[in-house]
């Protein structure tokens, strides 16, 4: 049986797919992979179904061996300069790999999370029906470590078409974003200030949060403490210090501070290819209209 | 209860406007009895339900929908008489002091309020196992702190606004922490995995440290 063992994990190497949609109510965040685009594309590549799991390295760094037969992958997201055996291969497309060959990735210089995907998938135990490691919870398989070695599924019956796919650099420089305003726009003095600031992605993010550095945005009632409520990946809750934390793919399912837009779902991928120090502009994805929030709340 | 005031949150969900916890609770089942098409999750909060779907091409339609949703729900109070969960705590947390200055009372004061009268779970969320408990001594109302904590240990046991809660594994957290449990909220290889799930009814009581 083909399977993949883990020589070096970087950073960060964890196992994700799609995620645990629909048990938010026991708790459960959706979790799965930061940048689902990245992880679709090497799914796609492969001939596999968008649920089959992938590793999600941070930072490049890592590598594994093949075992037991050979094997067809991919790898996507930020361009860590993949080799076999040392030789390079290209990003968003695939490669067949040997038994016994060893696959290695550098560092990116651009953008943060690489997804490597296997024909068949990495098979390890699901969890509550999913194989994402969530870190804030500690649910589904732990961070992967030197000597892991990890199952490859069946892979499915029809067979990869393309070769390469086309894939946009990851930007390295200014970085836009679209928000929709609400729903607690009202509880800020000037909420046109989030778009009006230069933000900086801090070294303090992950996949909870990215947290963002500015000049800090003016609570209207500082005394006053939203009621917890439902959130979701690319929530931009503000805390009472006023710097903005956008809400990542494992975030708590309820929080307490005021959200004052929300990140478009399309753009929280991009959100996850952001690296630490890199510049970022939030843009109104619709006119924002100053609703009369009730003053005796 | 009047039907809730419905938002936008973000390209993806819906949030509506419930009121008090117990009609939250009763948003939140009839939005289970409706079983709308394209509906990833129904999430409570304490006077919210974040309604997600499963991608933005059902945000309008959604919308349509919650529209023809009869919101109706009876309350239904439960008196307390024993408490389903007994939760034996060291009162020595990191923010004991502040909270005691922040109640106008000493540390031997706070304790005695958290274990005076039982709490109830109103909704569960923030991490697996976590439910916001309510209905205790309203003096023990304080302010989360301004700048949360990254890491905040496990059965840490906490004050935030209304709420008491226990936090059921190491997380980031912005509660003010009054001492500690070791009681496991959390365990997924149990049958329930989580300890506490909305209704019940929880007794806190003083222990010394091991």
């Amino acid at each position: 049986m083909t399977s993949l063992e883990v020589v070096g994990t970087g950073p960060l190497a964890l196992v994700q797919d799609l995620g645990r949609p629909g048990l938010a109510h026991i708790g459960v965040t959706r979790s799965g992979a930061a940048d689902r685009h990245s992880h679709r594309l090497a799914n796609r590549l492969l001939a596999n179904d968008a649920d089959r799991a992938t590793i999600e390295i941070t930072l490049g760094g890592f590598s594994a061996r093949i075992l037991g037969g050979d094997l067809d992958i991919a790898i996507t997201g930020a361009d860590a300069h993949p080799a076999v055996d040392g030789i390079p291969f290209g990003t968003n497309s695939i490669a067949h790999i040997r038994a016994g060959q060893v696959i290695s990735l550098g560092a990116p210089h651009s953008g943060l999370r690489s997804y490597l995907g296997v024909r068949g998938g990495i098979a390890v135990n699901p969890v509550l029906g999913s194989r994402s490691s969530d870190t804030m919870s500690g649910i589904g398989p732990v961070p992967l470590q030197p000597g892991d070695v990890l199952p490859i599924g069946e892979p499915a019956r029809h067979f990869p078409e393309l070769e390469l796919a086309p894939v946009a650099a990851i930007n390295d420089g200014l970085v836009e974003l679209r928000v929709i305003p609400g729903p607690r726009d009202a509880w800020f003095i000037d909420p046109d200030a989030l778009v009006r600031t230069m933000w900086v992605a801090s070294d303090r993010s992950d996949r909870v949060g990215v947290r963002l550095i500015g000049t800090a945005l003016e609570h209207r009632w500082p005394a006053r403490q939203l009621p917890s409520e439902g959130v979701l990946r690319g929530a931009i809750q503000v805390p009472p210090n006023g710097q903005p934390v956008i809400l990542g793919a494992d975030h708590p399912v309820t929080g307490g501070y005021p959200v004052i837009g929300v990140v478009t779902d399309a753009d929280t991928d991009r959100l996850a290819q952001l690296r630490p120090g890199q510049p970022i502009r939030l843009r109104w994805s619709r006119a924002r209209i100053a609703t009369a929030e009730v003053s005796d709340w | 209860m009047s039907a809730p005031t419905i938002r936008d949150y973000g390209d993806r969900a819906l949030l509506l406007e419930c009121g008090s916890t117990d009609e939250v609770l009763g948003c939140a089942a009839a939005l289970r009895a409706a079983d709308i098409a394209g509906v990833t999750d129904i999430v409570p909060g304490a006077s919210t339900v974040l309604v997600t779907l499963t991608d933005t091409t059902y945000q309008a339609t959604t919308r349509t929908r919650l529209a023809e949703v009869e919101f109706t729900f009876q309350a239904d109070p439960v008196p307390p008489g024993d408490a389903d969960v007994v939760i034996d705590v060291v009162y020595d947390g990191a923010d004991l002091a502040d909270v005691a200055a922040l109640a106008g009372m000493d540390t031997g004061g706070v304790i005695a309020a958290h274990t005076g009268t039982p709490w109830r779970v109103g909704f569960g969320g923030f991490a697996p196992g976590f439910a916001y408990l309510v209905g205790g001594d309203p003096r023990l109302s304080v302010p989360r702190r301004d700048e949360p904590r990254t890491r905040v240990p496990a059965g840490s046991v906490a004050l935030a606004g209304e709420f008491s809660g226990v936090y059921p594994r190491e997380s980031p957290g912005g509660w003010q922490l009054i001492g500690r449990t070791e009681t496991v909220l959390w365990d997924i290889d149990r049958p329930q995995p989580a300890l506490l799930t909305p209704g019940m009814w929880v007794q806190f009581r003083a222990v010394d440290p091991p």
